[in-house]
């Protein structure tokens, strides 16, 4: 259980895993996260799965390094196990035929993306999708992305590759031509997702995020990952990942994300000093 | 005897025996065990004020109906080991319900040594902590016979005291048991919830353990509502029967401003990161916690007790408990606020917390109160708070833990087709059955009864067994 079957290093500090999950493969939904423990003292972080393969029972996963345990993540080999992995959790994406759907996706955040996209797509979706990323060294999954989309846009900020600017600038530039459009779904860093509402609320668009709080257990039980979505409390576990774009308050978020940068730093401090795992790989290498 | 003798009397009275524990002082800076358990002398000394009653009313405090007379009298015979497995034939989780269990207002406050105020109760809970303990840390590997298996199975959501106690009752019938656990660890809220200086985990694993060689089966990362639901296990699984046992864990939060400012804590979510994901260790373990400087913390129950003292523990400079009501209203037992004093927790009594006030960054530095004073009884019996219009105060602090209880976690009763919830969530099912309204499903513990302790859990989890066992045609 939990073994890491294939990895490869996708962009910079990012990596990606097949992962022998036999039970959670069949489970799961688009949309869904998983939350895995390294080791016996690591810490559970959540992650969604990008993409699942239900005959041989795998998942798979996509991370970027930023703190001690997706650091350690990269350390870790083929045929290593991870020591927990709980879920299917969080409430599966609504998937219906919408029409014409826009998937805005940023950096890291193409990897939940992709079974989204690919469910609304085989639902019959007209799918759009904008990918973006800083530079062109950090886009990820644009092919995955492009199989299972009807037209794809690819943005970076520097202009490296694709349109030069945002991906609000994209979508903006849909609008103002009029394009149909009955849902946009967006993920990705906090301020990209903000900015996307900011521009979908004025053209009065549905929009859906899939938000990153921090939790602890996932289940509803510890209260972590709370976030206020118009004007009430809700657990980002059990209420969501997913929420009304429109309504979610992304200041209190980026604030509540913000909570342990201290010692996140500690951590990561402490795990460059006393590494663990295989050896072979080493953060920050190729 | 020469008639120079004094004639005996009266037999002397022996006091009740305390407990060893570690110096308040030391003990408010580490996790270690704050109780530390009888030595033989003290318990044989303690064993022997038990009166051995014919109809002993110690028993109906009980909500396992522990033999407690019969433990006693072979604590006094010298035959530990046979004491524990008269225990065990009613209580599958002794070490902990000799910890956690407030004896005091069960079994201990029905005993006849201690009645009408002759003198103090015998202290069947430290006994049979002493015992379990000793039986634990003497294992003969002997085990009692069990039953051929029955070919019957029954699936358990969730690992803390009903479904452990249920699978330990179950198993010793030949019924087999899976118990399915969301976390990674088994114990529900005696690993999440407790803190190891009041039940260590290794004790909570050895408890575990003893099911699993009795043939338990465990699934841990098994989040019930979400990988599977309950009529997958009976449809799919084929088990025979399910009980639900998923406790009360959804926070509840005051819905006060500044809630959900960095620094605010629910006490699941606190004592979640310092107890199972050993914060404490911080960063040899990775998960951290805000090691408050000024600790508040909302409410008056054992929860709102060890989120005060695991505060201490992690380096707070000051603990302060703000509750609505006095100390006579307290509905922590004793013994944990008197640990709690002891080890230097301030309580801010007769105030309710109206707003929490917090920086431009998004951190708490204050609590605002309301002072309050006591009205007429509520429906609970107790009297009720009132504001004081116009006094109010003001705490500075850094970290605030809301203790105020827990409601039902919805993943499994709405993931449960046809299962019948009443309005705060909980699953409707008999207090004496722990019958649903679905056929071969029982239910017990909080997420029945709401928020409530250890030993009513593992009581719900034994009366559902034997409504189950009836149902099977077992006995």
């Amino acid at each position: 259980m939990f073994e890491i079957l294939e990895k490869e290093r996708i962009g910079p500090g990012v990596n990606r895993a097949v992962i022998s999950a036999p039970e959670i493969a069949a489970a799961h939904r688009p949309g869904q996260f998983i939350i895995l423990r390294t080791h016996k003292d690591g810490e559970r972080i959540p992650l969604t799965v990008a993409d699942k393969d239900t005959e041989k029972g795998t998942i798979t996963l996509v991370w970027q390094e930023v703190g001690a345990t997706t650091y350690y993540m990269s350390t870790m080999c083929i045929g290593e196990k991870f020591q927990d992995i709980c879920g299917p959790l969080g409430k599966p994406t609504h998937i219906e035929n919408f029409g014409t759907v826009v998937g805005v996706g940023g950096g890291i955040g193409v990897a939940p993306l992709y079974p989204i996209t690919k469910g609304l797509h085989d639902a019959g979706n007209h799918m759009v999708s904008i990918i973006g990323a800083r530079t062109e060294g950090l886009l990820i999954m644009t092919e995955d992305i492009r199989k299972v989309s009807d037209e794809l846009i690819i943005s970076t900020d520097d202009g490296s590759f694709g349109v030069h600017g945002f991906v609000t600038q994209v979508l903006q530039g849909l609008i103002d031509k009029g394009t149909k459009i009955d849902l946009v779904v967006a993920i990705g860093p906090v301020p990209m997702m903000k900015a996307v509402c900011n521009v979908t609320r004025k053209a009065s668009l549905p929009t859906v995020v899939s938000l990153n709080p921090i939790m602890v257990d996932g289940t509803g039980m510890c209260g972590a990952c709370r976030v206020e979505v118009a004007g009430k409390t809700l657990f980002g576990c059990v209420d969501g990942p997913e929420f009304d774009g429109l309504q979610v308050d992304f200041d209190l978020l980026m604030k509540r994300l913000a909570m342990y940068k201290g010692p996140e730093l500690i951590a990561l401090n402490n795990f460059r000093e006393t590494p663990r795992g295989c050896q072979c790989t080493f953060p920050g290498g190729a | 005897m020469s008639d120079l003798e004094p004639k005996p009397t009266k037999k002397p009275k022996i006091p009740r025996q305390k407990m060893p524990e570690q110096d308040p002082i030391q003990r408010a800076h580490n996790f270690y065990e704050v109780a530390l358990g009888y030595e033989n002398d003290l318990a044989l000394l303690e064993a022997s004020r038990c009166l051995q009653c014919k109809k002993p009313s110690c028993m109906k405090g009980c909500p396992v109906e522990v033999d407690i007379p019969d433990f006693i009298q072979l604590v006094k015979s010298g035959d530990l080991m046979g004491a524990a497995w008269k225990i065990k034939e009613k209580n599958s989780l002794p070490r902990i319900a000799g910890r956690v269990c407030p004896q005091e207002s069960q079994c201990e406050s029905k005993c006849v040594v201690g009645a009408k105020g002759k003198g103090e109760p015998c202290a069947i809970g430290r006994l049979e902590r002493y015992v379990a303990d000793y039986a634990a840390t003497h294992d003969d590997g002997k085990r009692p016979e069990l039953p051929k298996p029955t070919g019957l199975k029954v699936g358990v959501v969730g690992s803390g005291p009903a479904g452990l106690t249920l699978a330990g009752a179950l198993i010793k019938k030949g019924v087999g048991v899976t118990v399915f656990e969301a976390l990674h660890e088994l114990g529900g809220v005696l690993v999440y919830g407790i803190p190891e200086f009041r039940l260590p985990k290794a004790i909570v694993r050895s408890e575990v353990d003893e099911l699993r060689k009795l043939g338990v089966e465990f699934k841990t990362n098994w989040v019930i509502g979400r990988i599977e639901t309950v009529d997958d296990l009976l449809e799919k699984r084929k088990y025979d029967g399910v009980f639900i046992g998923s406790g009360a864990g959804a926070p509840l939060f005051l819905k006060i401003p500044g809630e959900n400012l960095n620094g605010v804590y629910s006490a699941n979510e606190f004592l979640t990161r310092a107890n199972l994901m050993k914060a404490y260790m911080f960063p040899q373990a990775d998960t951290p916690v805000a090691k408050g400087r000024r600790v508040v913390v909302f409410g008056g129950g054992n929860v709102a007790m060890d989120s005060a003292r695991t505060a201490l523990r992690l380096g707070a400079e000051e603990v302060t408990i703000v509750y609505r009501r006095t100390m006579d209203e307290l509905p922590a037992r004793t013994e944990e606020v008197h640990h709690a004093i002891e080890e230097g927790v301030k309580f801010q009594l007769l105030n309710s917390p109206t707003e929490i006030v917090g920086n431009d960054s998004g951190w708490a530095i204050a609590v605002n109160l309301q002072k309050m004073q006591l009205g007429e009884p509520d429906a609970s019996g107790r009297r009720r708070p009132v504001a004081i219009p116009g006094d109010t105060a003001q705490i500075e602090c850094d970290t605030i833990i809301v203790a105020i209880g827990n409601g039902a976690n919805p993943l499994v009763p709405t993931s449960t087709k046809n299962l019948e919830t009443n309005k705060w969530g909980n699953i409707v099912a008999d207090l004496e059955t722990g019958t649903t309204s679905r056929d071969r499903v029982w239910a017990g513990g909080d997420i029945v009864t709401g928020a409530a302790t250890v030993i009513l859990a593992m009581g719900a989890g034994r009366k559902a067994a034997l409504a189950m066992l009836n149902t099977f045609g077992i006995s």
